[in-house]
């Protein structure tokens, strides 16, 4: 019998938490949603996003509440909410991947190279890994998006405000927490029985992180991903909210910022940006809170 | 600990004039539109543009900009006190503006820090005693949806649930109350559903955190060493459980002190509260560049000073500290 993985070993755990299982069929059925969204809009017969009908404005030019053609209602100039939520999951999903995603891939390559090799590289990298994370990395990162978000753009027109700056700053903001936890993790690893054997067996130091640590990284590595991916879709979110971050199509806490004004006057303009952005970062956290009880099996669980 | 003290200083120190340095490079040197052109208003005369130039000090090099900025904002360099530049729409002095807008943050803050500890360190503490309870998982589930749920949106609900003018059920004040209250008491009628608002969310996270912490602490060895001496449990939990717990909360609670002194600038936005946040929003919307810099500049200056105070406070309180 072949021995278990890390990996198999977590999955074996995580299947048991029927919420987090269900929270994870969520997801995966929201991705679906993400990216047949334009498919979705025409089963449902629903206008595209940015279409305004000036048909579902009632006679004062207030919108008007869920009907058949629009079952989420439409917005003040006469936008469709389904069409736009549903384009909202693509954006939100899109920028917390890829933030999230180059954010592990430069913290693990960091905190890697600093564990292993340790020495003056890791007492530089261990240093840029404090400031960052002693600075107000958020604040600075609205300042920013603020300062880019006038019409001429940073660098000269080079960085435009819109999804490349929020990833920038996601990426920012989380980076160096991933590189500090592999950092610890590696230091722990390389004095580990199995990379003794490996060395001594005459594998290079290649050889050694690609095929002895790294695996051993991989099942950390998806839990605080999954910790990561909701935090970064509300970052997104508040500073759509905040108007300095995605603009040019519709987003969830940008559609939240234009609802504000009229939470009396149309109250679905508001409920399903926000019951789609909540239920969303609910479903990711119950997913990370069901990995990391799998990961760290605690005494007062039942194994 | 003198020389503990005195590193914690230097970091602080430190942190305060690379933030400065980062602030304004993302300022001054990264934006491309042209802050005399910005500041002259609707289609100036050439010679206007030219004369703002030279007032804002815009004519000389980028270097001379910074070392004038780093004056300006330095209390012992600068000539005539700190000066944060001045308001691109309506030509007021930035620091003072600010100032004035603190006492509300400050209220703000301290209403929903006061509610969100009075609810989620016994919230957090029963669900670690009594973990895996009907009462634990109900906790840990709205807790687990007030993390879920931002600022604004639950604010933006509570409006539309609570409001006195537009609320199905109005019996709190709502959205731009404070502004229009004259008196203390009004204004902190006012505040309820802002704190709350507010409160929930960070009562969820402290909930959890404790909940956690408590729950590593009461599997120690000196925990069932305090059991096997025959103390009541409830000593064991509280004298020698969550004293041990609570001491990561002060970190934590003094970085979000730090963070919402700045600006809460969600919770402010959603509920008009003229506080450092609104400003900081108003400015976001009209690129009103110098405005959202020292708005950034004061939050980070909280940010670093609340951390380097809990650093401090957390060598006294918590002996295995190394100094």
């Amino acid at each position: 019998m072949a021995a278990r993985s890390p990996l198999q070993l977590f999955w074996r755990r995580f299947r048991k938490d029927k919420v987090a299982l269900s929270a994870l069929v969520f997801i995966a059925l929201l991705i679906l949603v993400a990216i047949f969204a334009p498919v979705i809009r025409s089963v449902v017969g629903i206008p595209d996003p940015g279409e305004r009908s000036t048909d579902a404005l009632d006679a004062f030019g207030l919108p008007l509440g869920p009907t058949a053609a629009h079952p989420f209602g439409v917005d003040d100039i006469g936008r469709d909410i389904l069409a736009r939520v549903l384009d909202g999951a693509r954006l939100s999903l899109t920028v917390a991947f890829i933030g999230t995603g180059l954010s592990v891939l430069i913290g693990v390559t960091a905190g890697m190279i600093a564990g292993f090799y340790r020495g003056w590289v890791d007492t530089v990298i261990a240093r840029v890994i404090d400031v960052l994370l002693a600075f107000p990395v958020l604040l600075l990162g609205l300042g920013l998006a603020s300062a880019c978000s006038t019409k001429e753009g940073c660098l000269g027109g080079a960085l435009q405000p819109g999804r490349t700056i929020v990833i920038f700053i996601i990426v920012l903001s989380t980076s160096p927490y991933v590189a500090r936890i592999i950092r610890g993790q590696v230091l722990s690893l390389r004095e580990k029985e199995f990379v003794e054997a490996a060395r001594s067996l005459g594998a290079g130091n290649m050889r050694i992180i690609f095929r002895e640590i790294l695996p051993n990284l991989v099942a950390p590595i998806i839990v605080y991903a999954s910790l990561f991916i909701p935090a970064n879709i509300l970052l997104e979110a508040s500073l759509s909210f905040l108007g300095v971050g995605v603009r040019d199509q519709p987003s969830w806490g940008q559609m939240l910022a234009d609802a504000t004004g009229k939470v009396d006057s149309a109250w679905w303009f508001m409920f399903f940006p926000g019951m789609a952005l909540l239920l969303t970062v609910l479903a990711f956290n119950l997913v990370g809170d069901g990995m990391q009880d799998a990961l760290n099996p605690k005494g007062n669980k039942q194994r | 600990m003198a020389a503990y003290i005195a590193r914690r200083l230097l970091w602080a120190g430190f942190l305060l004039f690379v933030i400065s340095c980062i602030t304004f490079v993302i300022f001054s040197v990264l934006p491309a539109g042209d802050p005399a052109v910005a500041r002259a208003g609707r289609s100036p005369s050439p010679e206007l543009v030219e004369i703002i130039r030279v007032q804002l000090g815009l004519d000389k090099s980028k270097p001379e900009q910074f070392v004038n900025y780093i004056a300006d904002i330095l209390p012992f360099l600068g000539g005539n006190g700190i000066n944060f530049g001045f308001s691109y729409q309506t030509n007021t002095d930035v620091l003072p503006e600010i100032l004035e807008r603190l006492p509300v943050t400050i209220f703000l803050t301290t209403g929903a820090v006061i509610l969100w500890l009075a609810i989620g360190i016994p919230v957090g503490m029963l669900s670690a005693v009594k973990t895996g309870s009907w009462m634990d998982r109900l906790a840990m589930g709205v807790a687990l949806l007030f993390i879920s749920a931002p600022v604004y949106f639950l604010g933006l609900v509570a409006i539309f649930l609570f409001a006195d003018d537009i609320g199905r059920f109005p019996i709190l004040p709502g959205n731009s109350a404070y502004g229009d209250a004259d008196s203390l008491l009004g204004r902190a009628e006012a505040l309820i559903m802002p704190w709350c608002v507010l409160a929930a969310a960070f009562a969820a996270i402290y909930a959890r955190f404790l909940r956690g912490n408590l729950i590593d602490t009461l599997q120690e060895d000196y925990i069932r060493t305090a059991r096997a001496k025959g103390l009541s449990e409830r000593r064991v939990v509280f004298r020698h459980g969550v004293r041990a717990a609570i001491t990561p909360i002060v970190t934590l609670l003094g970085l979000d002190i730090g963070i919402l002194l700045g600006g809460a600038i969600l919770t402010e936005t959603v509920f008009n509260i003229p506080g450092i946040g609104r400003y900081a929003f108003n400015a976001i919307n009209l690129s009103d560049l110098p405005v959202i810099q020292g708005t950034v500049l004061f939050g980070a200056f909280f940010i670093v000073m609340m951390s380097l105070l809990v650093d401090i406070l957390y060598a006294f309180i918590d002996p295995r500290v190394r100094y």
